[in-house]
C-alpha cells in the first residue's frame, strides 16, 4: 500500500538525509506527502493531538453557563497547551444523559430525586485528535434545577485505541472515583438538607405567630388579602417542609436500592455510617409534628403556639439556640418562592458538593488513575502481558521478577472498593477487576453471534469473580437486563409516591407556589462568610415545580431515527419493552449493536440541538451500558486489524488475554522509548539518593530498576571483568563491593542488583553499605554486599573478616577498579555482559537483560523439574549414572559449560527451595551452599 | 591476598613471621560444600551429643540444652531448667518391650542433675542442692546404673535414685571416669587414676569400693579413655600419654611427647605474654582400638598401639590450641580448634623416604599464630622412614569463635558447636541436592503437577 509509513518513509528525503540532489526526482505532484507532521516520533499518535499527554478532565454541565471544564489531572496547563477545554468540554457533555426524569413523577406530588447510575461514554473528536473516555455522573444540589447537578469526569488521550481497549478498566477506575464522589455529595447534601429543614421551620413558626395575631385581630381580617396571602404562604412553607424530608428520607434511603451498576461498590463502613447519620436525621425531624396537621388544628382556632415545635426545640437546644439567633436575620420571604433570575446566585463548586476529605480523596484517586494509565497502549499491553505472564510462571517469578503479590493496589492487582477514609483495613471486600479484553467489541453486524464465542472466557471468570465478590453482575453480561430493572423499579416508586400523597390541598399549594414571585436577594448574602449558609439562604423552590419526565414509552417508538444511534437505543427499547423478564444471557446482543452503529457515519447530528434531548433519554434508558459514540469510523480500522482475536482460549479465563505476537516486537521498542527521559546517557550523574534506590525495607520499583539498569550498563562497560562480577552473583556467590565512598559504592550495589537472583521482595538479599565486620550469617542472608573500607581498627578487623571467609565471597574493590573472584570461562553472560556492547540507553539494556535472565530461568525450570536429570531412572542406577546423565543435559542439549552450569545449578537450587517452602517459612535456618575453588584477581 | 586488600599496607607482623599450614581454597576432598547456621544458644556451646541417628543435643553456659534435627537443621527442643552451665551431659538408653528410649541425662553448675525427654521436651527427673556440682557422667548399661563425678562419686539408678556414694580425698575432684571390664571403674582424679570396683550385694543394693591408686602421671590428667577391651590410655598436660592393662592396672606404655624445641619455644611465647597453656598438653584423646590420636597443644599426634610408636603427627595443625578429634578411619581424622576452624586429615604414606630422620626435625617448625592465608600452601615432607605424613584434605571455616567440640553423623553431616553461640551444620551439598530433588518430585506427585 502506498500510503503505508514504510513505503512513504523511502518515497521522500527529509531535510536530515542527503542533500545531493536525486538525478531523477520525483515531479511533485507524484510525491507523496509525509507522515504528518513527521517531525516527532512517528509511534506517537500525539502528534496531531493539541496536547502532549494523556489526561484527566472533570467538567460539568452548569446551569448557568453551559459546559465548562472544572479541573485537569495533572493540574498543571503543559498539558494540555493548546488544546481547547471549554470545547472539549461542550462536546463531552452534550451527552446530557440525566436530564429527563427529575422533578415529579406524573401523579406524585414530591419532587423526586433521580438516582441516576453513571454513564459510560467513548466520544472522539477527530479535529482535535482528542479521544475521551467520559463517566458522566450527576450529584445532588438542593439549590439545583432538578437537585442535580450533572458531572462528567473525562480520560482524554489522543489514541483512541488506548481507549477503546482499556474501556474495563477505565470504567472500574473511574466508577470508583464517581462512587466516591457521589458519596461525599450525599452526605453533604443531606447536611444541606438538613439545615433547610431547620430553616423551614423556623420560617413555619414564625408565620404561625402571624397567623395568629391575624386570628386574634378578628374575624373579618382572616378573609383579607393578606391574610390569605399569610396563609397560602404557610402551607407553602409546610409543604416545603414535606417536600425536603421526604427528600431527606430518600436520600437515605439511598443505599438500599439495588444497584445497577456493577462497579458501585461502596465501603461498607461508608455506607454504614452515612445511613445512621441519615436516620439520625430523620428521626429528628419526624419529631417535629406533621405541621400541616397542626397547621389544620391552627387553622380551626386551637391556640398552638407550637407545643409540639417545642418538642423539635427540645432535642437540640444550644445548637438551635444559636440558630435562632442566626436565623433571626431570615425573612421568611426568603423561601417562598423560586428566584427568577437563576444565573445570579452562586453555584456550589464541586469541593462544596462533596465532602472535602471525599473530595480530595478522589482526586487522588484520579492522580492514581492517570499515573496508571501513563504511556501508549503497547507499553500498557507489554507491562499487563507481562504481569499476566508473570503471574502464570509462579515457579520461577521470583528469580527475576518484580515481586508481584503485593500489588493489589496496582492496576491489575485486585481493587478494592475504594473508601476515601480509609476503612479499607478490616471491611473490604476483595473484588476482582474485570478481565483484560484486549478484544475490542466487534464491529460487525454479523458479530451478534460473537459474544457466544468471545464471553464464555470472559464470562467464566466473571463468574468466579462474582461469587469470590459482591456478587455482582459484570458490566458485559446484560446491560438490558439492567436498564430494565432501573424501568421496574421507577415503576415502582411512582406507585409508591403516588399513594402516599397526604392532602390534596397540595397541589393547589404547589400552584400558589409556583405564581409566587421571589423577592430581591437578601443584600448581605454575598457578605455572609459561610458559603454554604449563603447559598442556602438564596435557595429557591425551583426543584419543586420542575416538570416530570417524560414519559419513557413516548421515545420508544414513534420517533424517525435522527442518527444510526438512536436506532439502536430505539430497538433496544423494544426489545427491552417485548422482552420484559427474559433473562440475560440472550440480550447480550446490545452492546455490541451499539458499537457498530456507532461505527458508522453518525456524524454531527449529536450535537444538533434537537437530537440532543432524545439521545438523552436514549441514554438514560441505558445508564450502565458501555456505549460508544464513534465519529471517526476509519479509526477502528486498524484497531480491528491488529487486535481482534482469534479464538479466545477457555485455558486461560484467569487473564483472559490475547495479543498477536507480532505486537510484541514493537511493544519493546516503545516501552523503553516511552521513559526514555530517564535513562539518557548525561541522566547518570545523580546524586546519592536518587543513585541508590536500593533500601533496606523499601519495596525496589520497576522504575528503580530501571534506572538501575542504567548503573549496571555503566558498569559493563566500564570494567572488563564484569563478566565475571555477573557470573558471581548469578552463581550465588556472595559478592562484596569494598570501597571507601559510599556513593559509588551504593550505586554500584543498586546496580548489580539487578543480577541478584530471587533478591526478596524489598531487596533483602541485598546490603547497601556496611560498615562493620560481617559474619557468615550476614554472608548468609546477603548476596550482594557493599562495604565501607576504612583505615582503623575497625577496618582491619573487618578485612580479617573479608580474608577469613574469603572462600565464600569474590571481592570487588571499587577504588582499585580490582575483582577477586574464581575465574569463569563461560559463554552463556557474554551477552549480557559484553563490553563493547552497543546498547546505549539504560532502560534498553534492562531488557535486553530481564531477556537473558529470563531465558536462563526458563532454563533452571526445564532443568529442575526434569526428572532424570536429579533421580535415578530404575532402581539399579547408581548416582553416578543421575549424575552423568545431568552432566550431559547441561553440557550438550544446553550447551553450557562447567561455569555457566553452575549457574543452572544455583538458580535450580533456589528453584527447588521456593517450591518447596513456597514461603520460605520452615523453622529450619537456611542454607548456603557453596563450593571450594580458587579465586583469582582481575584487574581493569 | 590480604596484602591487595590492605593496598600495600604492611601487613601484620605475624604474617611473615612463619610459612603458615594453609590448604588454600581449592579442596576438592572436602565435600562439606552446604552448611546451616543453626541459632538458639546464648553462651558458649561446649557439648553436643548425639542422641540417635538424626538428631543431635548442644548444650553450653548458658543453661540451654536444646535439640536439633540435623537433617533439616530445625531445633526441635529446647530443654530450660538449668540456671547455670552445663558442665556434662549424656544420653541414658531405656530399653522398654519394643522401643529403645534415648534420654539426656545433664549435670550442671546450679548443682543439679536433669533427666530429660527429647521426644517431649519434658524434665523426667531432677535432683537439686548436691554437695558439689557435676564434672562427669558415666551410664552403665549392664548394671542399669550410672554414675556422676566430682568432689564425690555417686551411684544413681535409673530412677535417680541414690544408691551409694563416696566421699573424695583430692581437691580438685573427679574430671573424667571410664567403665573397665569386671564391674571396675577408673576416674581421673588430678595426677591419679583411681580404680573403683562396683558390687553388686544380694539385696541387689550396691557398693563402690576403692581398689587402687595408679599414680604414674607427674601431671594433672587431662583425658582418660578406653582404648579396647584389654586397655585404657591417659594423657597429662604435661604431654605424658601412658597406656594401661585394663585388667591387671598396670602401665604397659609410656609415651612423653616432647616437641624438642618446644621449651624455648613456650618460654618465646610467655613471654611473648600469649595466655596459653604449654604447648605439650594433652586436650583430648581419642581411639578406634588400633590408633590413639591425641591432640597435643595445636597439634595432633596418632599413635599406634600395636606397634606402640608414634605413627604421625602435626606439631602445628593449628593455629591455636585443638580442643576436639575424631579418628574417622584408620587413615582420615578431624580436629577443631581454639582458631574456630575444623581441619580434616589424611594419614598418607610418604611418596620416598629422603633424608635421613634427625633428632632435630621439629625444630623446622616454628609458627605462631598467623594468617593463614597470607602465604602459599606450605607442604613440607617429613622425611622419617616409620612415619606417615599427615596430611590437610580440608578446612572448615565459618565459626569466629573457638570451635568447642563436633559430632558426625557420617554421612549426614557434622555438626559444630563453637564459642560463638553457634552451631554449624556440615553437609555434603551434592546429597542434599539430591534429596531436595527428591522432596520436590514428591510434592510434585502430591500435588499432580505444578
Amino acid at each position: 500500500m502506498i500510503g503505508s509509513p514504510d513505503v512513504v518513509a523511502f518515497a521522500k528525503e527529509d531535510e536530515y538525509g542527503q542533500t545531493s540532489p536525486d538525478p531523477w526526482p520525483l515531479p511533485e505532484e507524484f510525491s507523496v506527502p509525509l507522515y504528518p507532521l513527521a517531525d516527532s516520533n512517528p509511534w506517537a499518535k500525539t502528534s496531531y493531538a493539541k496536547f502532549t499527554k494523556d489526561f484527566i478532565l472533570i467538567s460539568e454541565f452548569s446551569e448557568q453557563v453551559g459546559p465548562q471544564p472544572l479541573l485537569t489531572i495533572p493540574d498543571d496547563p503543559k498539558v494540555c497547551g493548546t488544546f481547547d477545554l471549554n470545547y472539549f468540554s461542550l462536546r463531552i457533555m452534550s451527552v446530557d444523559y440525566q436530564a429527563s426524569f427529575v422533578g415529579h413523577p406524573p401523579g406524585t406530588g414530591y419532587p423526586r430525586l433521580s438516582f441516576v447510575e453513571d454513564s459510560r461514554v467513548v466520544l472522539g473528536d477527530s479535529k482535535e485528535g482528542a479521544f475521551a473516555y467520559v463517566h458522566h455522573l450527576t450529584l445532588y444540589d438542593l439549590e439545583a434545577r432538578g437537585f442535580v447537578r450533572p458531572f462528567c469526569m473525562a480520560y482524554v488521550a489522543a489514541d483512541e485505541k488506548k481507549i477503546m481497549l482499556q474501556f474495563q478498566e477505565l470504567s472500574l477506575r473511574f466508577s470508583q472515583a464517581s462512587e466516591c464522589l457521589k458519596a461525599g455529595n450525599r452526605r453533604a447534601f443531606a447536611k444541606e438538607l438538613q439545615r433547610k429543614l431547620r430553616d423551614l421551620e423556623y420560617t413555619h413558626s414564625v408565620l404561625q405567630r402571624e397567623e395568629g395575631l391575624q386570628r386574634e385581630a378578628g374575624p373579618q381580617s382572616m378573609y383579607s388579602a393578606h391574610a390569605v396571602e399569610k396563609a397560602n404562604e404557610l402551607a407553602n412553607v409546610e409543604k416545603s417542609i414535606f417536600e425536603h424530608r421526604d427528600l431527606l428520607k430518600q436520600i437515605s434511603s439511598y443505599h438500599r436500592r439495588p444497584r445497577r451498576d456493577p462497579h458501585a461498590v461502596t465501603c461498607q463502613k461508608c455506607v454504614d455510617e452515612c445511613l445512621s447519620e441519615c436516620e439520625e436525621l430523620l428521626n429528628k425531624y419526624a419529631k417535629i409534628a406533621y405541621p400541616c396537621g397542626y397547621s389544620e388544628k391552627a387553622g380551626k382556632g386551637e391556640d398552638g403556639q407550637g407545643h409540639p415545635r417545642g418538642q423539635g426545640e427540645d432535642d437540640d437546644d444550644d445548637d438551635e439556640e444559636e440558630g435562632v439567633k442566626r436565623k433571626l436575620s431570615y425573612t421568611p420571604q426568603l423561601i417562598k418562592a423560586k428566584s427568577a433570575k437563576c444565573f445570579d446566585k452562586r453555584l456550589k463548586t464541586l469541593q462544596e458538593l462533596c465532602d472535602k476529605t471525599f473530595y480530595e480523596a478522589t482526586v487522588e484517586l484520579l492522580k492514581e488513575t492517570e499515573r496508571s494509565f501513563r504511556g501508549d497502549l503497547c507499553y500498557l499491553y507489554t507491562r499487563r502481558l507481562d504481569k499476566a505472564l508473570q503471574r502464570k510462571q509462579r515457579v520461577t517469578a521470583f528469580l527475576f521478577e518484580e515481586d508481584l503479590s503485593d500489588d493489589d493496589e496496582d492496576e491489575l492487582g485486585t481493587l478494592r472498593p475504594f473508601c476515601a477514609v480509609n476503612h479499607a483495613v478490616d471491611n473490604y471486600v476483595l473484588l476482582n477487576p474485570p478481565p483484560i479484553v484486549l478484544t475490542p467489541e466487534p464491529h460487525e453486524l454479523d458479530a451478534l453471534e460473537r459474544p457466544e464465542h468471545l464471553d464464555p472466557a470472559s464470562e467464566t471468570s466473571v463468574t468466579q469473580e462474582s461469587e469470590l465478590g459482591l456478587g455482582e453482575s459484570h458490566l458485559e453480561s446484560s446491560p438490558s437486563d439492567q436498564t430494565l430493572e432501573t424501568q421496574e423499579s421507577s415503576e415502582e416508586t411512582k406507585g409508591s409516591f403516588s399513594s402516599d400523597k397526604s392532602g390534596v390541598g397540595l397541589a393547589e399549594m404547589q400552584q400558589g407556589l409556583v405564581s409566587m414571585k421571589s423577592e430581591a436577594p437578601d443584600p448581605d448574602s454575598d457578605l455572609t462568610p459561610d458559603p454554604n449558609h449563603n447559598l442556602e439562604r438564596e435557595s429557591s423552590s425551583e426543584e419543586m415545580e420542575t416538570t416530570a419526565g417524560e414519559d419513557e414509552g413516548e421515545n420508544g417508538g414513534h420517533q424517525t431515527p435522527v442518527s444510526l444511534l438512536e436506532v439502536v437505543s430505539e430497538l433496544e427499547a423494544n426489545r427491552e419493552e417485548e422482552c420484559e423478564g427474559v433473562s440475560g444471557s440472550e440480550l447480550l446482543a446490545p452492546i455490541d449493536t451499539a458499537c457498530c452503529m456507532a461505527q458508522e457515519g453518525f456524524l454531527y447530528e449529536a450535537s444538533a440541538p434537537e437530537a440532543v434531548p432524545r439521545l438523552c433519554q436514549n441514554f438514560h434508558l441505558q445508564p450502565s451500558q458501555t456505549l460508544v459514540v464513534n465519529q471517526e469510523p476509519q479509526a477502528l480500522l486498524p484497531l480491528q486489524d491488529d487486535y481482534t482475536v482469534g479464538s479466545p482460549c477457555s485455558e486461560s479465563p484467569v487473564t483472559g488475554l490475547e495479543l498477536p505476537s507480532g505486537l510484541l516486537g514493537d511493544a519493546v521498542s516503545r516501552t523503553s522509548a516511552e521513559d526514555g527521559s530517564d535513562c539518557t546517557m548525561s541522566a547518570s550523574t545523580g546524586s546519592d539518593q536518587t543513585a541508590s534506590p536500593l533500601g533496606y525495607g523499601a519495596v525496589v520499583t520497576l522504575r528503580q530498576r530501571k534506572k538501575a539498569g542504567q548503573g549496571a550498563l555503566r558498569f559493563v562497560r566500564q570494567y572488563p571483568f564484569a563478566i565475571q562480577a555477573l557470573w558471581c552473583l548469578l552463581s550465588g556467590r556472595t559478592l562484596v563491593v569494598l570501597g571507601a565512598d559510599e556513593g559509588r559504592v551504593r550505586r554500584l550495589v543498586a546496580a548489580l542488583a539487578l543480577f541478584v537472583p530471587a533478591p526478596g521482595k524489598c531487596g533483602e538479599r541485598v546490603q547497601a553499605w556496611l560498615s562493620c565486620p560481617f559474619t557468615l550469617t550476614d554472608l548468609q542472608r546477603w548476596k550482594l554486599i557493599g562495604l565501607q573500607r576504612v583505615a582503623s581498627p575497625l577496618g582491619s578487623s573487618m578485612l580479617y573478616s573479608l580474608s577469613r571467609y574469603s572462600r565464600y565471597i569474590s571481592i570487588l574493590d571499587a577504588d582499585q577498579k580490582t575483582l577477586r573472584c574464581p575465574p569463569y570461562r563461560g559463554q552463556l553472560l557474554a551477552n549480557i555482559a559484553d563490553h563493547r556492547t552497543y546498547i546505549r540507553r539504560g532502560s534498553t539494556y534492562f531488557l535486553h537483560l530481564q531477556s537473558t535472565l529470563c531465558h536462563l530461568a526458563a532454563k533452571a525450570f526445564l532443568f529442575t523439574f526434569t526428572h532424570h536429570l536429579h533421580l535415578p531412572v530404575s532402581a539399579t542406577e547408581g548416582p553416578e549414572f543421575v549424575e552423568s546423565r545431568r552432566r550431559c543435559f547441561l553440557q550438550e542439549q544446553l550447551g553450557l559449560g562447567e561455569e555457566d552450569s553452575q549457574i543452572l545449578l544455583y538458580l535450580s537450587q533456589l528453584i527447588t527451595q521456593q517450591y518447596l517452602q513456597p514461603n520460605g517459612s520452615s523453622a529450619a535456618a537456611p542454607s548456603f551452599s557453596f563450593n571450594y575453588t580458587t579465586s583469582i584477581l582481575y584487574k581493569i | 591476598m590480604l596484602r591487595w586488600i590492605l593496598g600495600g599496607r604492611e601487613a601484620q607482623s605475624s604474617a611473615e613471621k612463619s610459612p603458615v599450614l594453609c590448604i588454600g581454597e581449592e579442596q576438592p576432598k572436602n565435600c562439606f560444600t552446604e552448611l546451616q547456621v543453626l541459632k538458639g544458644h546464648f553462651d558458649i556451646v561446649r557439648f553436643l551429643v548425639q542422641i540417635d541417628d538424626f538428631r543431635c543435643a548442644s548444650a553450653g553456659d548458658d543453661g540451654l540444652v536444646l535439640v536439633w534435627n540435623v537433617e533439616t537443621g530445625e531445633r526441635l527442643q529446647e530443654l530450660r531448667g538449668h540456671s547455670q552451665q552445663i558442665t556434662a551431659i549424656t544420653t541414658i538408653t531405656c530399653k522398654n518391650e519394643v522401643t529403645l528410649n534415648t534420654s539426656l541425662i545433664t549435670a550442671s553448675s546450679d548443682r543439679s542433675l536433669s533427666l530429660w525427654d527429647p521426644d517431649t521436651g519434658n524434665r523426667v527427673q531432677t535432683i537439686s542442692d548436691l554437695h558439689s556440682s557435676v564434672k562427669c557422667l558415666l551410664v552403665l548399661e549392664r548394671l542399669c546404673v550410672w554414675l556422676s563425678g566430682g568432689e564425690e562419686l555417686c551411684v544413681w539408678n535409673r530412677d535417680f535414685q541414690l544408691q551409694c556414694q563416696r566421699p573424695n580425698h583430692s581437691d580438685t575432684g573427679i574430671t573424667a571416669l571410664i567403665e573397665l571390664p569386671k564391674n571396675y571403674i577408673a576416674a581421673a582424679m588430678d595426677k591419679k587414676i583411681m580404680i573403683y570396683s562396683l558390687t553388686v550385694s544380694a539385696d541387689s543394693s550396691l557398693s563402690v569400693a576403692e581398689i587402687r591408686c595408679l599414680s604414674d602421671h607427674q601431671d594433672q590428667i587431662r583425658a582418660l579413655i578406653n582404648v579396647n577391651d584389654g586397655l585404657f590410655a591417659s594423657g597429662s598436660h604435661m604431654g605424658e600419654l601412658i597406656l594401661w592393662n585394663a585388667t591387671e592396672w598396670n602401665l604397659l606404655a609410656y609415651e612423653h611427647i616432647l616437641w624438642e624445641e618446644s621449651q624455648d619455644y613456650n618460654q618465646t611465647e610467655i613471654r611473648m605474654g600469649a595466655p596459653k597453656p604449654s604447648e605439650m598438653s594433652i586436650q583430648h584423646l581419642t581411639t578406634n582400638g588400633n590408633l590413639i590420636l591425641a591432640a597435643v597443644g595445636s597439634g595432633l599426634y596418632v599413635y599406634s598401639v600395636q606397634t606402640r610408636s608414634v605413627v604421625a603427627y602435626r606439631k602445628v595443625a593449628h593455629d591455636s590450641n585443638v580442643l576436639h578429634t575424631m579418628l574417622l578411619s584408620d587413615c582420615e581424622l578431624m580436629s577443631c580448634s581454639e582458631d574456630g576452624s575444623v581441619r580434616m586429615w589424611e594419614i598418607q604414606d610418604l611418596p620416598l623416604p629422603a633424608e635421613p630422620a634427625s633428632s632435630g626435625f621439629f625444630g623446622m617448625w616454628s609458627f605462631g599464630r598467623s594468617n593463614k592465608q597470607s602465604g602459599p600452601p606450605s607442604k613440607k615432607v617429613i622425611d622419617i622412614p616409620n612415619i606417615r605424613m599427615l596430611e590437610l584434605t580440608g578446612d572448615l571455616i565459618g565459626h569466629s569463635g573457638a570451635v568447642q567440640m563436633f559430632v558426625s553423623f557420617t554421612e549426614k553431616g557434622l555438626v559444630t558447636c563453637s564459642a560463638d553461640h553457634l552451631l554449624i551444620l556440615w553437609k555434603n551439598g551434592e546429597r542434599q541436592s539430591r534429596l531436595r530433588s527428591l522432596a520436590l518430585f514428591q510434592k510434585l506427585e502430591e500435588r499432580g503437577g505444578l
